[in-house]
């Protein structure tokens, strides 16, 4: 088994879109929960500290989920690594 | 190839009409009991009909997907489709403690209870982003299957079934509780009966057939537990908004009246106030009082114990010589028998007295507001704790063995992906609910009930207190004959169990939230006796012991372990071991240090080895025990916090332990074999040209 540079390539790509992901991970978890106190001084549906860490954050969660099985699911395509099956 | 997809796609749609049915079917059911409601059945038989009617119904599942096939039993067949194992996931993951529980703990803790939903959901995007697409593509059967295959050895894979069956048994515990708990409340029966039909419940299905199973069954659980969960929370909303959206409602109508209600309650000025002072200022008369009587204790031991106990009696005595009201008399010989037999008793009953007394002469807490303290130190401290918390939630969700093992069970990476979305969001209908439920809840105490005449309470108020003091008592302090905040006691659980009392539902809706706990804590001690069933019979026995096993004697063997370990669980859980909650987080900082660091490197650094692995795991874990065991109360050590942090965070030392020990003991031994190395490449890609195959069959 040898992997191309187009392996590699992809590889690189999957790294690079983890990376990118978990950094907004971080900031809606914790950069938003360590200044929450003062963006409870902000009113959006809510105190905004407070709401973020009850629904915001969740759902940035399930959208970077949804948005990282569509982008690999794609760049498995577009490297043909992807398995025979569906579709 | 092509007809594997066709047959895939077949059953997908056979999948949906299944369960369309029995999405129907369940309606239908719900609305025949509330038929038989109106007739006139009483609630107690009710109970009964719910209980046995879905405990049947898992059971009728579990007997239709029963299997002999070794593929079936530990991975369903890998044939889940992601929505359903999206489902599956949703309801292993969601336990007593999420259903029940934690609603009622927002309700307390306000924004601090946020750790739990912030850590119980963003854990995923960690199990998304690092581990369900690799571990799916390697495609055994168990976490230490990966641990055994990609570090080599029997020493990683056996450190790998240790932590499974310590962080599993933990939770497993806590779950059969839950299910003792449900069962008794809506039944009668004894707590120990409880735990024990339960648990035919929960072992009807594994028993039977394993993951596949366990894996339908879960999915109808999870219908059953999102329904009853949403109903009530819904028409609460309508009740108090007129709208049905209760994740809006919440937040734009209910939160800034309660808010405006805190201040109100905490400013003496007003009525409300001045009524809310007058109470806590007997509290802190109590209080002082219990303190008092513990320095008394300090300074005479024993002998003052024994003098205040004549003093009760003598009262009793001069009461009966009085012919005084036999009330009086009672309520007298009551003081003399509860009073505490010797001092250590003693020091303990009147320290909690203290704390109780003290907790309730403070002003309200805000519900909105981030780590309230007294100072900008205190402050600081319950932020630090706050993240550190939601750290080890989140690392532990993605640690957890039962959880990771159901990415096994889709048919490709490309399914798993998208399953751990459907995951998330299923998890996710309930957990961005729960924080809007107890605002609701909250509201209606704070604007309905506070305020109104002891003479005239609410009918949910006191039938709950007369079913049981602790989940909620009331007592008039200050004997004004109005309700104050103070006078109210409200135990976590009552939150979700009240909710369609209050939202002035029917009773069916009542045994329907009883049948959804029951299914959110039988669904995961499932999944959880199964983890720790397959650790034993899979990796030890079959991996370790005799790898030339038939499959009838494996298959045989683990379930034979299943009893066994359900029926020592369900031992264990009656002798009521100390604080659930904390078994419950300490699996998370447990699973965390253990396994994390060595999955996730397992995965992205191909340098690290065996060595790295064994030292980082036994490391990890052995610093996050030595921690919890040193500041945790249970333990009687109290040793002093390092940095302030609470022992249920103790992942946050043993998690970068577990990093540090991987790559130090990597780069201090040779590079791992060519094969290991390609077994990572093999992981990394869903498909190569002239790629090996890990899958077992």
């Amino acid at each position: 088994m040898q992997l191309t540079e187009r392996h590699k390539e992809y590889w690189r790509k999957n790294l690079r879109i983890t990376g990118i992901l978990l950094a907004i991970w971080f900031v809606v978890t914790y950069v938003a929960s360590f200044f929450a106190r003062d963006l409870n001084n902000i009113t959006i549906i809510g105190p905004l500290g407070f709401y973020m860490g009850a629904q915001g954050a969740l759902i940035v969660y399930v959208l970077i989920i949804w948005y990282y099985a569509k982008y690999m699911n794609r760049l498995d395509q577009e490297y043909g690594v992807h398995e025979g099956e569906d579709e | 190839m092509a007809t594997a997809a066709t047959g895939q796609k077949a059953f997908y749609q056979q999948l949906k009409r299944y369960y369309s049915f029995y999405t129907g079917g369940f309606i239908a059911f719900i609305i025949f009991v509330a038929i038989l409601e109106q007739l006139g059945v009483p609630a107690k038989i009710l109970g009964y009909i719910f209980l046995f009617a879905t405990i049947m119904l898992y059971a009728g599942i579990g007997f239709m997907s029963k299997t002999a096939e070794v593929s079936e039993y530990y991975v369903a067949g890998r044939r889940v489709p992601a929505v359903f194992n999206g489902m599956a996931t949703g309801a292993d993951w969601m336990s007593a403690a999420s259903f029940i529980g934690m609603a009622g703990t927002l309700y307390a803790s306000g924004y601090d209870g946020l750790a739990f939903i912030m850590g119980w959901t963003g854990g995923y995007v960690l199990v998304a982003l690092m581990l369900a697409p690799y571990l799916r593509k390697f495609g055994q059967f168990t976490i230490p299957d990966f641990l055994g295959a990609r570090y080599g050895g029997h020493l990683p894979r056996f450190i790998g079934i240790l932590a499974a069956i310590l962080v599993s048994f933990v939770y497993v515990v806590a779950q059969i509780y839950g299910v003792g708990l449900i069962t008794s409340r809506f039944t009668g029966l004894e707590f120990g009966i409880g735990v024990f039909v339960g648990l035919a419940g929960i072992l009807v299905c594994s028993f039977l057939g394993g993951m596949k199973a366990v894996t339908w069954t879960q999915v109808a659980q999870y219908i059953i537990l999102i329904v009853a969960y949403l109903i009530p929370v819904i028409w609460l909303s309508v009740k108090h908004t007129g709208v049905p959206i209760p994740q809006i409602t919440a937040y734009t109508t209910a939160l800034p009246k309660v808010i405006e209600l805190e201040k109100e309650f905490n400013n003496k000025d007003t009525p409300k106030g001045a009524a809310e002072e007058s109470v806590r200022a007997i509290f802190r008369e109590r209080a002082a009082a219990a303190d008092a009587k513990l320095k008394a204790l300090e300074a005479g031991g024993a002998a003052y114990l024994a003098e205040e106990k004549a003093k009760l009696e003598a009262k009793v005595a001069e009461l009966k010589a009085a012919n005084a009201d036999p009330k009086a008399i009672e309520a007298a010989e009551k003081a003399v028998k509860d009073f505490p037999t010797d001092p250590a008793k003693a020091k303990e009953q009147w320290t909690k007295d203290k704390t109780a007394a003290a907790g309730k002469a403070g002003p309200v807490r805000s519900h909105a507001e981030a780590f309230p303290g007294k100072d900008e130190k205190a402050r600081e401290v319950a932020r630090k704790n706050f993240l550190v918390l939601v750290f080890c939630l989140m690392v532990g969700t993605a640690a957890l063995p039962h959880i990771l093992m159901r990415f096994y069970t889709t048919p490709s990476v490309r399914e798993a992906r998208r399953s751990v979305f459907w995951s998330l969001f299923f998890i996710f209908l309930l957990y961005f609910t729960a924080p809007a439920l107890a605002i609701l809840v909250k509201y209606e105490v704070y604007a309905n009930l506070v305020g109104s005449s002891f003479a005239q309470l609410p009918a949910w108020v006191s039938n709950w207190a007369a079913v049981d003091k602790t989940l909620m008592a009331i007592t008039d302090i200050n004997k004004d004959g109005i309700v104050q905040l103070a006078e109210i006691t409200i135990g976590t659980d009552l939150v979700v169990l009240a909710t369609p009392e209050i939202a002035g539902l029917p009773y069916v809706i009542s045994g329907l939230v009883a049948a959804g706990g029951l299914a959110a804590a039988l669904s995961t001690a499932d999944g959880l006796l199964l983890t720790i069933a397959n650790a034993l019979s899979h990796d030890l026995y079959y991996k370790m012991i005799d790898p030339n096993a038939p499959t009838t004697r494996r298959i045989a063997v683990s379930k034979g372990l299943l009893l066994a370990v359900a029926l020592t669980a369900a031992y264990v859980t009656s002798l009521k071991p100390g604080d659930i909650l904390f078994l419950v987080g300490a699996a998370f900082s447990l699973a965390a240090s253990a396994f994390f660091p060595s999955l996730v490197l397992g995965v992205f650094w191909k340098r690290a080895n065996k060595t790295g692995a064994v030292i980082g795991m036994i490391a990890g874990l052995g610093v996050c025990m030595y921690y919890m065991i040193q500041t945790y109360p249970f333990f009687g050590i109290n040793a002093p916090k390092w940095w302030d942090i609470n022992p249920i965070g103790a992942g946050i030392f043993g998690i970068p332990v577990g990093f540090l020990g991987v790559i130090i003991g990597s780069l201090l031994t040779p590079a791992p074999s060519k094969e290991i190395q390609e077994l990572v490449d093999h992981v990394r890609y869903p498909n190569l040209e002239g790629d090996i195959n890990t899958q077992a069959a």
